[in-house]
């Protein structure tokens, strides 16, 4: 796509995103909905640093997803009732766990990556199922809130006003996602699509694959608990389910959805699934079919993605 | 206390061959085709659920016989139709289609035969208990132990000695060698998949006759059987029995020593040997 062409999008995204709470109830959507878009969006992004652009396959980022969450929840319930605090705690108990983990399975490649990723995702879950006493067990965490933040000159009340929230959402959502364009403009970023293009070339151009997938690994599933914690502060609750595999192959398919050789593709992805599955939610019991059918069309006819298709059809003479 | 754990060795070695069943099939098929498939505990809850319908009319030795081939049928069918077009592109999309399959799957039975657990009756001969000291020891459990034993040791045979299973096991080392000797690839993969499935619904009929039946009585199989396949060694049959029943009676003895960490440990085994040794315990060095 022409450089014009492109700063012409990031204009277009931005406008759309700030002017969001303004217009969206005339749509018949809500400003929480909105938000709920722009934090799940930003947790399909951090997934597709990894999965389009490094070219790694992570079928269980729900877990540091989740770590967000319960992060953010348990900090503010049991020890301090700080909503900075409580996003700090839940991106580093993200952070933490994916360096470790991480070291133990970036030489592991395609299916087994996977495979591995997925498994490792389900400790999680358990631990937040079994611990009944501290994470409510299949309750959920409940009985806390976010918290009014203090500037120091004065606090900005996102408790009560959806809009204040939406806003510091989309703070926290533009300086996730500046980094990310940010690494992934740098050399090291190119190192990452040189990977995915072709690992064996790479290696023999002396690029230490392992470290660099480990870098873009721990990176993605930092972003992805720092939209956990959003999430957490988004519905003052902290659910497992948060953290199960189901929630992993959601952000995936919003990947895939809206395109995953796109930088906005997992933002369109996200809006189209979080939308749709409000609504099928509201009409019917049977919401998991009609998701479990939406994948499945996805996979066959729109592999590439709402943007992807968009850039062949202008890319066509 | 030596009963107990005895009692709760032989309930994981049970777990286990379920775990094993189902492992083996998600095994066959993610060799030959490369495709992690995550409908497989559907494909399970579909053999329980039909060999319910089928026993009031044929009774359980017929539905234990005829459920897992229809649903083996219903299989081939799915893969000719949904998955044989994905063969060749990246594995992100198999796994994206079986994961929907699998949402499909368990609401669809959810939304047929409701969501409470069903009973399913066995005759009475097998579960009356066949010692007063052994009570856990029923008619019902050791025929379990036999029927999924004789089902490995002909899975093996068949894959040792007959044709197909030759052929099966050609293509999971070279699936491009296999079809310039004129093998028709295509029929291979169906008729494998097939197999995989065959077990899996087995393993849901066996299921059934002990925990009755439950929408998700297939979703709660699955992961396990990932963290068999993966302690066993990807691409190594005998790794992933192995796997099946070591996690089985793992998280069997937990039971008894630490319960709150009976579905955690087999997880924490897999880390141990992805840390030792990342190929599995009968992987072989430098597949993957």
């Amino acid at each position: 796509m022409p450089r014009l062409h492109r700063r012409a999008a990031d204009v277009i995204v931005w406008l759309l995103l700030l002017s969001t709470p303004y217009w969206i109830n005339a749509v018949g959507g809500y400003t929480q909905l909105g938000s709920r878009v722009l934090i799940l969006a930003l947790a399909a992004m951090s997934l597709n640093f990894l999965l389009g652009y490094t070219g790694v396959l992570s079928f269980g980022h729900a877990a540091y997803f989740g770590l967000g969450v319960y992060g953010a929840g348990l900090t503010i319930k049991y020890l301090v009732p700080s909503t900075v605090l409580g996003i700090g705690v839940g991106i580093l108990a993200g952070a933490a766990a994916a360096a470790v983990l991480g070291a133990l399975i970036v030489h592991l490649r395609g299916i087994y990556f996977a495979m591995v990723t997925i498994a490792i995702g389900q400790v999680f879950y358990f631990i937040a199922y079994r611990w009944n006493n501290v994470t409510g067990g299949d309750d959920g965490l409940s009985g806390w809130s976010r918290q009014p933040i203090d500037f120091g000159f004065g606090t900005l009340d996102i408790v009560r006003g959806d809009k204040a929230f939406y806003y510091t959402a989309l703070v926290c959502f533009a300086v996730a996602v500046g980094i990310m364009a940010a690494v992934l403009r740098s050399p090291f970023g190119r190192t990452l699509l040189a990977i995915r293009e072709n690992e064996r070339r790479a290696r023999f151009l002396g690029i230490p694959v392992d470290q660099h997938i480990w870098l873009s690994w721990v990176i993605s599933c930092t972003f992805v608990s720092l939209a956990g914690t959003l999430y957490a502060l988004l519905n003052n609750f902290a659910d497992p389910h948060d953290l199960r595999w189901d929630q992993s192959g959601d952000f995936v398919i919003m990947a895939v959805l809206g395109g995953m050789r796109s930088f906005w593709g997992p933002l369109v992805g996200a809006s189209i699934f979080v939308v749709l599955e409000d609504y099928v939610s509201s009409q019917t019991e049977n919401w998991m079919s009609f998701v479990g059918l939406f994948f499945v069309i996805i996979v066959l006819f729109f592999r590439r993605g709402v943007l992807g298709m968009l850039r062949r059809q202008s890319a066509a003479p | 206390m030596t009963q107990l754990i005895l009692y709760n060795v032989f309930n994981g070695l049970i777990t286990g061959a379920f775990y094993a069943l189902m492992a083996l099939g998600l095994s066959l098929i993610l060799n030959l085709s490369g495709v992690i498939n995550f409908a497989h505990g559907g494909f399970l809850a579909l053999g329980a659920y039909l060999a319910f319908v089928l026993t009031p009319h044929i009774g359980f030795w017929g539905a234990l016989l005829l459920s897992p081939v229809l649903t083996a049928a219903v299989g081939v069918l799915v893969e000719r139709v949904l998955i044989r077009p994905l063969y060749g592109r990246d594995p992100l999309y198999s796994l994206l289609l079986t994961f929907g399959l699998a949402f499909i799957f368990e609401d669809g039975t959810r939304f047929i035969w409701g969501p409470a657990t069903l009973p399913f009756s066995i005759p009475q001969w097998l579960s009356t208990p066949l010692s007063s000291q052994f009570f856990f020891l029923t008619g019902y459990r050791l025929f379990m132990v036999l029927l999924v034993t004789g089902t490995v040791v002909a899975l093996f045979v068949i894959l040792t000695f007959s044709r197909l299973g030759v052929r099966i096991r050609a293509g999971t080392v070279d699936l491009e060698t296999v079809s310039a000797l004129g093998v028709n690839v295509r029929v291979l993969r169906s008729l494998n998949f097939g197999l995989g499935i065959y077990l899996a619904a087995l393993a849901g009929v066996l299921a059934a006759g002990m925990l009755g039946l439950q929408p998700t009585i297939g979703t709660d199989l699955i992961m396990p059987s990932f963290v068999a396949i993966i302690i066993g060694g990807l691409g190594s049959l005998p790794g992933t029995l192995l796997g099946g029943l070591l996690i089985g009676v793992a998280s069997g003895l937990t039971t008894v020593f630490f319960p709150s960490a009976t579905e955690a440990v087999i997880y924490v085994l897999m880390a141990l040997v992805l840390l030792v040794r990342p190929r599995g315990l009968l992987g072989e060095e430098g597949r993957f």
